[in-house]
């Protein structure tokens, strides 16, 4: 039995729909309806519709990103610490919302923060201010937060698991107190699940155009809302797979910076 | 541990295919692709077909008619009958992307579809041969009795800042542009450059206003009291209205469109016969009928509204209002390619700013 | 004082997650045909989803699909691991490479490019498109769950077992596949979900007649969901709620297989 044979089922599967695939959003994203080689397509990009769709959503997207980081990182500590003796039932209960519907959960988002929704009714029996978040870009990132937390939770509470007890320890006999003990020993280690959460949250919620539509109302355009609309409704598939050339970059640096904290963890990560 | 939870799994996976399995499978006088809009049928009416003649319904739907379109022009998936609006059926003729049709294997659409349907229909399908209407209407607006106290008669009002955010728009090229130009006395079908920027600075002056773009949605979040005024397809007010009776539906006085959803069939269509069948089936007044107390779009059957016994609805303006009353009714026409860009790329900035 | 206030931030963290999920649970016993509006209890959705064929078939359809993309996916994971152990590391680190594309890339680029190959080959868009797809973006997280198992494995005890006259196969099948067995099992589960719960890949990728429920739902929310959709929807999650209650109370296998469930890339 060869072992180089046996990748050759996945190597063709990868090179069929995986490369093949996106030399063809690169062949359209550089020509023209007429099948002429240009560059526009990517260029539109700097136009000001889409330069600000793309801003609001480089934006948005960091913003959630860095309120999943800190609402997740106590979170997973906690957890860790919590010794429980079924790890994988706290990972279930972060992954069982996403057998519910993504877009009935996000829905229900709607039910609940619209102006006559569920949490102004509460408000409004409490005789407080009533909640105006609907509509705005606070309630994408609600949204986005909302849908890719357990993307930020697992990773993280992954590494942190893998953290020797023996270490920690270890930094404590030597004098350290808690904060240094984080701060230069947990932290550090905890950096490659970090990273993998950064990117697990940021890059969909960059390209989202679903959370927008429903609890943005349509009013906030981002950038993943232009390319779904170029495909699915003007039918510009040369502009939409150019405008896709343009978020491949956001990708093409994150596998740089995955591929450079892979060789410096080696051991941690993975 | 995990083994179990698997194995449970695969067990629901394997019993629920099996159970569903049963229904389906191609009838035995072959099938017909129908491509429409979503909500647009009655779903008995699908199963009464299938039974009788044996003709297997595979149904899709869609939400736009420029999600259609690009998918029947592929042609990745071969549809027999779609239902698209007035415009998108000139522009999909324009393109060759439809067949002619043969009335005589249609009897029942000539015999029971009213004639000024099929007249206001040479607007988009000049000759006449390529489309059947399916379902017509106007688009207005639909306010809250409760939350608005002056008369609703002008598009004006959606400008008025008094309802701030409690504005519902349109999220669709057309509609949103339809009521910037009819309201500064436009045709909504305008080409002229001044016009449409001056549209475009009325939307976007009206965008802080607006709570959000919606399509179907208006429906429901009048319903809930979530908006004072929304712009609505007429076919959705009556439905609105039985569910909050505080809602009411109006013609705004500048005029505005009047929209027929026609059947078509593609030229690539694979089973010509049984979209003919079907069309025919859908022309049936007890059909039209059906369809129509399920989705309460107005039908252009006159033999279907004869079949309404309730004659509050048979009247009722919202349905079938007398069109000779208002001025400035207009159909969209399509504007080409060159003036399809020009409006996506208006709204795109409108949708932007 | 401590713990009190960590039960707090994770009782909050808890509400944020299942709010939602609350929300529609209770609204699957709304007796009313939108959800802007009480209209008192009903059970009668759960009643009506049971005959409406278009929802089952949706679900029979999304079922399906999770279940044989996650079963292809598996096997040509598992595969392609174990022949990535024995590359050199150059090539490993481009099939590596390749293997995060779809997961990194945004979902709406996939579903694109997937699209537009499928066009190009001029299929006909339908079930095999969407599962042909499905198992592509599934592949990769069966691959990260499954090699750092294979990186754990002491390929000195493949050589013992092949010393000791065992065949390839045998050798892998007695040796090495127990191993990794939890690794390629939460793969499976990971595919799964992913699949259950993919909408914009699906998008593009359906043909006319073949609803998955994310497809199925995407075209009534413009519409207004269908309250049978909610009743369905928490049909689905309490049985997977009572499955895993069940499975974790049983006292079987203490939790050697912890952290097996990690979700995607580590």
């Amino acid at each position: 039995m060869n072992k180089k044979t046996l990748a050759f089922p996945y190597v063709l599967w990868a090179a069929a729909f995986i490369v093949i695939p996106l030399c063809m959003v690169f062949y359209y994203g550089m020509t023209d309806t007429t099948g002429a080689f240009t560059l526009e397509n990517i260029i539109t990009i700097a136009t000001a519709e889409h330069a600000k769709a793309l801003l609001l959503s480089i934006e948005l997207s960091f913003v959630s990103t860095l309120i999943c980081f800190l609402l997740a990182y106590p979170l997973a500590m906690i957890l860790t610490n919590m010794n429980v003796s079924q790890h994988s039932f706290i990972v279930l209960i972060f992954i069982l919302p996403m057998w519910m519907n993504f877009l009935l959960r996000t829905l229900a988002w709607q039910t609940l923060l619209e102006k006559t929704g569920v949490i102004n009714s509460i408000l409004g029996f409490l005789h407080l201010p009533a909640l105006e978040i609907i509509n705005t870009p606070g309630a994408i990132v609600l949204g986005m937060v909302y849908n890719f937390l357990p993307f930020m939770v697992l990773p993280i509470y992954n590494a942190l698991t893998k953290i020797d007890n023996n270490v920690i320890n270890a930094a404590r006999d030597l004098g350290a107190n808690g904060v240094q003990t984080f701060f230069r020993v947990t932290l550090p280690l905890s950096v490659p699940g970090i990273i993998s959460g950064v990117t697990m949250v940021f890059i969909p919620a960059l390209t989202t155009f679903v959370i927008s539509t429903l609890l943005g109302g349509s009013k906030i355009l981002l950038i993943g809302n232009v390319i779904e609309q170029e495909f699915t409704q003007t039918g510009n598939w040369h502009l939409g797979s150019g405008l896709s050339i343009v978020l491949m970059i956001f990708i093409i640096v994150n596998m740089v910076i995955e591929a450079i904290s892979d060789r410096e963890g080696e051991h941690t990560s993975l | 541990m995990k083994k179990r939870a698997l194995v449970i799994v695969m067990l629901i996976t394997s019993v629920l295919s099996l159970t569903a399995c049963g229904s389906g499978s191609g009838g035995k006088n072959g099938e017909v692709v129908v491509y429409n809009w979503g909500e647009y049928i009655d779903p008995d009416v699908l199963t009464a077909f299938e039974e009788e003649t044996g003709i297997h319904v595979i149904y899709d739907e869609f939400e736009t008619n420029e999600i259609m379109y690009p998918k029947v022009e592929a042609g990745a998936s071969a549809y027999d009958v779609v239902c698209p609006s007035d415009y998108m059926i000139r522009k999909m003729i324009d393109n060759d992307l439809l067949a002619p049709l043969d009335f005589d294997k249609i009897p029942n659409a000539r015999k029971y579809i009213g004639a000024q349907y099929f007249e206001q229909s040479r607007e988009f399908d000049p000759t006449g041969e390529y489309s059947i209407p399916y379902c017509w209407g106007t688009v207005g607006i639909l306010y809250n009795k409760t939350m608005v106290d002056e008369p609703v008669d002008s598009w004006d009002i959606l400008w008025n800042e008094k309802y701030a955010d409690n504005i519902l728009m349109q999220d669709s090229v057309r509609d949103a542009f339809m009521v910037a130009l009819k309201r500064s006395g436009a045709s909504m079908n305008s080409l002229d450059e001044a016009e449409l920027q001056a549209a475009k600075d009325a939307l976007i002056a009206q965008k802080p206003l607006v709570q959000a773009y919606v399509i179907d949605q208006v429906r429901d979040k009048m319903i809930g009291g979530e908006a004072a005024l929304g712009v609505i397809y007429s076919g959705e007010a009556i439905y609105t209205q039985r569910e909050n009776p505080d809602l009411e539906y109006v013609i705004p006085a500048e005029g505005t469109n009047v929209w027929i959803d026609s059947w078509v069939i593609p030229k690539n269509a694979p089973n010509r016969e049984n979209a003919e069948k079907f069309i025919d089936y859908m022309c049936r007044p007890d059909i039209a009928l059906k369809n129509f107390e399920y989705i309460t779009y107005s039908t252009p059957n006159e033999g279907a509204r004869e079949l309404i016994e309730d004659a509050d609805i048979k009247n009722s303006p919202i349905a079938f209002p007398d069109l000779s009353q208002y001025d400035n009714l207009e159909t969209f026409s399509y504007l080409g390619e060159e003036g399809d860009s020009l409006y996506n790329e208006l709204w795109k900035e409108v949708k932007s700013e | 004082m401590r713990n009190t206030l960590r039960k707090i931030y994770i009782a909050l963290i808890f509400l944020f997650l299942y709010a939602p999920i609350l929300t529609l649970i209770v609204l699957s016993f709304n007796d009313s045909r939108t959800r802007a509006k009480w209209g008192g209890f009903t059970t009668r959705w759960y009643l009506s989803m049971f005959r409406n064929q278009a929802i089952l078939q949706a679900l029979t359809n999304t079922l399906i699909i999770a279940f044989l993309s996650a079963l292809i996916a598996t096997v040509i994971g598992t595969v392609a691991c174990i022949s990535m152990q024995m590359m050199k590391r150059g090539s490993r680190a481009v099939i590596m490479g390749i293997t995060n594309i779809p997961m990194l890339n945004a979902d709406i680029v996939t579903g694109i490019s997937l699209m537009l190959l499928f066009i190009t080959l001029g299929l006909r868009f339908g079930f095999m498109t969407i599962l042909l797809s499905h198992i592509t973006f599934n592949i990769p997280y069966v691959i990260l769950s499954v090699m750092p198992r294979m990186k754990q494995l002491n390929p000195s005890v493949y050589e013992a077992a092949l010393d000791l006259g065992a065949s390839h196969i045998q050798a892998f099948f007695k040796v090495v596949f127990p191993d990794i067995l939890p690794g390629v099992l939460s793969g499976f589960l990971m595919a799964f979900t992913m699949s259950l719960d993919d909408f914009i890949i699906t998008h593009f990728t359906k043909g006319p007649g073949v609803d998955t429920l994310s497809t199925k739902i995407y075209t009534e929310v413009k519409k207004g969901i269908k309250p049978e959709m909610y009743a369905l929807s928490t049909l689905i999650f309490v049985t997977v709620l009572l499955l895993l209650i069940l499975v974790n109370k049983t006292p079987s296998g203490k939790s050697t297989e912890k952290r097996k469930l990690q979700p995607a890339k580590q």
